[in-house]
């Protein structure tokens, strides 16, 4: 059977790399978009390679209109088309609100959730005329339920819930689904800068008592682009221990 | 290629199959859902860099073809 083709942003490392190498296992081809240099992605890249599949690596930053249309059509070119489009590209600039510059906003909103408007916008008229797409956009807990410190992402967050119902709304029979995945507290080089007392503070709110691992949130975005999912759309799977619900 | 067949494959591509469409096609019998309609506007409005605005209420091929050349002749 022919590959599928993802298109998944800020899949350089961490989360977005896992769900590259995961989709990657699965057959799919990988068209990496990211931010920073090719190099810092280079693990990645070689990863893929070793998997078997094709991957190219695209440099671009998503909050720039005209540049993913250039990128988007770009990746058709060179891959023919695109089946599942991962929006997993995000930033923070924590601060509280007091203290928050209009930049901070501008920054966090325009990367986190205008970049998800842009690849929707280019990626899915490619999708209605093959009559077939699956969107997944990484979501937050934050977004769902608001955090000290966090206003612009947890803001950009929860607009990603609204895009994705949304366009599940509108490209619904066009056989294109699209869904949210809201991680919770996930064990990243962020998280092990923390504290031992910060950890078990964090611990208490988790009912499943743990971290999540970016392989957890990775299965997730599988299962939503699988055939096993084809019956779900609009929904916000929540991959958090149980910390939101 | 005349605005007649770059229609052709317009709608072609969208509908998924080969049409053979005349002026006096309409487009109550292609049977285009308002998301298709958008996505032809797109399509002409790229293919022949012209804007057509969103809301064009037309019954016959004939008469997109007629719009076509005047927004062409007004470029």
């Amino acid at each position: 059977m022919e590959n599928r083709v993802a298109l998944i942003t800020g899949a350089g490392r961490g989360i977005g790399a896992k769900i590259a190498l995961t989709l990657a296992q699965d057959n799919t081809d990988i068209a990496v978009v990211d931010y920073s240099d090719e190099s810092a992605a280079k693990e990645t890249m070689d990863a893929l390679a070793a998997a078997g599949v094709t991957a190219r690596y695209y440099r671009c930053d998503v909050s720039d209109f005209s540049a993913t249309k250039a990128v988007v059509d770009q990746i058709v070119k060179d891959f023919g088309k695109i089946d599942i489009l991962v929006n997993n590209a995000g930033i923070t600039a924590d601060k509280l609100i007091m203290r928050m510059e209009e930049a901070d906003w501008d920054r966090v909103l325009g990367i986190n959730l205008k970049g998800c408007f842009n690849m929707v916008k280019h990626v899915t008229p490619y999708m209605m005329r093959k009559r077939y797409g699956r969107i997944v956009s990484i979501s937050s807990v934050v977004g769902l339920m608001g955090n000290a410190g966090q206003a612009n992402y947890a803001a950009s967050k929860a607009g990603i819930v609204g895009l994705t119902k949304s366009v599940a709304k509108e490209l619904g029979s066009r056989n294109i689904t699209a869904n949210a995945v809201a991680p919770g507290f996930i064990k990243t080089a962020m998280t092990d800068a923390l504290t031992e007392e910060q950890k078990q503070a964090m611990y208490k709110l988790i009912p499943l008592g743990a971290l999540g691992e970016t392989e957890d949130i990775a299965q997730a975005v599988k299962f939503l682009v699988s055939d096993a999912a084809r019956y779900i759309t609009g929904v916000v799977l929540r991959v958090d221990g149980g910390m939101d619900m | 290629m005349n605005i007649l067949e770059k229609l052709q494959e317009i709608l072609s591509e969208c509908k998924g199959e080969d049409l053979n469409i005349s002026p006096e096609t309409t487009f109550d019998e292609l049977e285009f859902d308002s998301l298709d309609k958008v996505d032809i506007v797109m399509q002409i409005e790229e293919a022949f860099d012209i804007s057509l605005g969103d809301n064009m209420q037309l019954s016959t091929v004939g008469e997109l073809v007629s719009k076509i050349e005047e927004a062409v002749a007004n470029k």
